[in-house]
């Protein structure tokens, strides 16, 4: 291996080769990998559950993870919130050549850590090298199969009454990389909180129906979630503003920024909507399991204003959460 | 006050404020005769579709770097759908910075590019933009300019009061600006203008505070400049900062969207650091052009009509496809209106 990724590495030849017995396979092999098929062959089951995500952050190392960690993260995340059990990802990566042969390798160390941590494991992939100023160092492109274990998880199935549960505190992942761009504004500790929610999400099977649905709120936030789960029903989410987990960093960041943790990207929580007997159940599940500690109630469902999500201030007036129109811009002052 | 029927209209100045007013809910809190009006304080509603048009223009010139804060990028200029976002997705070299100085930043880096910064704010972003330029001239950094579109607080306030329709009973003064210019600053309003004036923080609790320090004054019929964000504002203001200021730049007449020329309304960069005026280097000039049909910003702007009464509110104009700035900027009155409340 050279020290930089060339054109040639993305040729098909011997260099390809050698990328993916050199950095790949040493750390992600398994036996449906080190086939190197066409595609993998693997266990079956009655129903699956098969999901794709594409990452393209920048920078592609950020505190608290990098893309390798968030690739694993995001489409596992997406497994688990439709009632899967993953078990199997692709790895598509495209490279602009030039990047460090060495920040590949630390790339796909967290990809095999993460799909360690999640319990699943990588059994096809594919690598393309584009021409400098092609692409941003790195995306990566992967898909995840699970075996259903929950199934029937969906908006629809939200009645009043319900309890929105988060998994711990918002916004930690978008302010993170917004802060990792711009690291001469805000000095600051800020980490993504990058993370697999599959066992998390498992607890929460367990619930049978009264688990309504879940939902990772990554890029939008946690309100644009909550607007996806009521728009066009019957139902409203009340949220009350004073029991959000907000970590104070996070909280003084938005500030400094113009931002709003409820609009920040999160990639290690999810949203449930529980049925209200349940909600104490779900709560301890949560907290039980690494990750899950900080989950709070963070609001209910009624049917006072249909289609809508409302936050209650801490001052108990009443403020309307819309989707959110286009990326967050930093504002002026 | 007068009877309990009686309407009295507060008007905060600055965009911040009507963001914090909107987020916490505050409107709904306040007695009904109790009705906060949006003014002119937010620097990118205020700023002319002629000199968007300028810098639209500007960024497709080859080697051209703008540099500006988030808000601008996506205020569409005088054709519909057109704005700093879209000409970036069409090629042109558009930087988001916070702070002037990292604008400086990107000029030594690339010093075969002009890097333009837009210098958009009323007095609290106008020290940071005089300080750059300072440090440009410095520093030498010959391929950095500031395009000012500094306003003033003062003037923009007083042709408000000027209007024949004018009809506030007290002004909540914008704290940012006064943490530069001193609560003393604002001592024009009940001096002058008759009006209690309150200048507030920007904590839920500051406005609510201050909202009812102005009722008090105008129930006991006084009309006095008080500070409530003492914590943060004295009377005389940041000395420091005043002085780059005048050293850099001057007040010149200045185009506010929706109200034409407001006499000294802005800034411009003084003579001596003209080398430094994106103006002057590129031989800017700003075409007037006629609002959007419909568009009721201006109006909004002077706090004439809220946002619901512009025909295109919520229906034509939504901050994914707004048609005017105050749909656009997270501090306009139009995008907090539409994010923030539900039943007003």
């Amino acid at each position: 291996m050279e020290d930089i990724i060339t054109l040639d590495y993305g040729s098909g030849g011997k260099k390809t080769s050698s990328l993916i017995e050199e950095t790949i396979l040493p750390l992600l092999g398994n036996p449906a990998l080190d086939e190197l098929g066409d595609g993998a062959v693997v266990e079956g089951a009655e129903k699956l559950v098969f999901s794709t995500d594409s990452f393209v952050v920048s920078p592609y190392f950020f505190p608290g993870g990098d893309i390798g960690k968030l690739s694993v993260c995001g489409t596992v995340n997406d497994v688990a919130m439709q009632g899967g059990i993953p078990k199997y990802l692709s790895l598509g990566l495209i490279i602009e050549e030039g990047l460090p042969a060495e920040h590949l390798k630390r790339i796909i160390g967290s990809v095999s850590r993460t799909a360690e941590e999640a319990g699943v494991r990588v059994v096809t992939g594919d690598t393309k090298v584009v021409e400098k100023g092609m692409g941003d160092g790195i995306f990566i492109n992967t898909s995840g199969i699970g075996v259903l274990a929950c199934p029937g998880l969906s908006p629809k199935n939200i009645r009043p009454g319900d309890k929105v549960i988060v998994s711990g505190t918002i916004g930690d992942h978008g302010t993170a990389v917004m802060l990792a761009r711009n690291p001469d504004l805000v000095k600051g500790d800020l980490k993504s909180d990058c993370k697999p929610l599959n066992r998390l999400a498992q607890a929460l099977y367990g619930l049978g129906e009264d688990l309504r649905v879940l939902r990772d709120p990554t890029r939008g936030g946690v309100a644009t979630t909550l607007c996806e789960f009521v728009q066009g029903s019957g139902n409203c989410v009340i949220l009350d503003e004073s029991a959000l987990p907000v970590s104070p960093k996070v909280m003084s960041a938005c500030d400094i920024l113009g931002l709003d943790p409820l609009y920040c990207a999160n990639e290690g929580k999810l949203l449930a909507v529980v049925a209200p007997e349940r909600a104490a159940d779900a709560l301890a599940l949560l907290k039980d399991i690494p990750g899950g500690e900080d989950a709070a109630v963070i609001g209910e469902i009624t049917d006072a204003h249909p289609g809508k999500v409302l936050v209650k201030t801490r001052f108990g007036a009443l403020r309307i959460l819309a989707k959110l129109a286009g990326a967050q811009l930093p504002r002026i002052c | 006050m007068n009877s309990e029927s009686s309407v009295y209209k507060l008007m905060e100045v600055c965009g911040t404020h009507t963001m914090a007013i909107a987020r916490a809910g505050i409107r709904q809190l306040l007695p009904q005769n109790v009705r906060l009006i949006s003014g002119p304080g937010c620097p990118v509603c205020v700023t002319d579709q002629s000199e968007l048009d300028a810098v639209l223009d500007l960024s497709m010139e080859k080697d051209v770097i703008i540099a500006g804060y988030g808000d601008m990028l996506r205020v569409p200029g005088s054709t519909r759908g057109d704005s700093l976002a879209r000409r970036k997705s069409l090629g042109a070299r558009v930087e988001i910075v916070f702070s002037p100085v990292d604008a400086i930043g990107i000029a030594q880096r690339e010093p075969d590019k002009q890097v333009v910064f837009l210098g958009i704010g009323f007095e609290t972003t106008a020290p940071g933009t005089a300080m750059a330029v300072k440090l440009a001239k410095e520093r030498g950094v010959e391929n950095f300019s500031v395009l000012c579109l500094l306003k003033r607080v003062e003037p923009v306030l007083r042709g408000l009061a000027k209007d024949p329709d004018f009809d506030i009973d007290g002004f909540l003064c914008p704290g940012h600006v006064a943490v530069i210019t001193g609560a003393d600053s604002f001592g024009f309003i009940p001096r002058e203008l008759g009006l209690p004036a309150v200048v507030s923080g920007f904590e839920p609790e500051d406005l609510i505070r201050s909202c009812s320090m102005l009722l008090s004054q105008i129930r006991e019929g006084r009309a006095e400049l008080e500070n409530q964000y003492k914590r943060a504002v004295t009377s005389e203001g940041n000395l420091l900062a005043l002085k780059t200021m005048e050293e850099v730049l001057e007040p010149s007449d200045c185009r506010f969207r929706g109200m034409g020329t407001v006499p000294l309304g802005g800034f411009s960069i003084k003579p001596e650091y003209r080398k430094f005026d994106a103006k002057a280097r590129f031989g800017l000039e700003y075409k007037d052009v006629p609002e959007p049909a419909g568009c009721r910003c201006g109006l909004v702007i002077q706090g004439k009509i809220e946002p619901a009464g512009c025909p295109l509110f919520g229906r034509v104009c939504t901050p994914a496809d707004p048609v005017g700035p105050c749909m656009v900027s997270s501090e306009g009155s139009c995008a907090a209106a539409y994010k923030y409340s539900w039943e007003e």
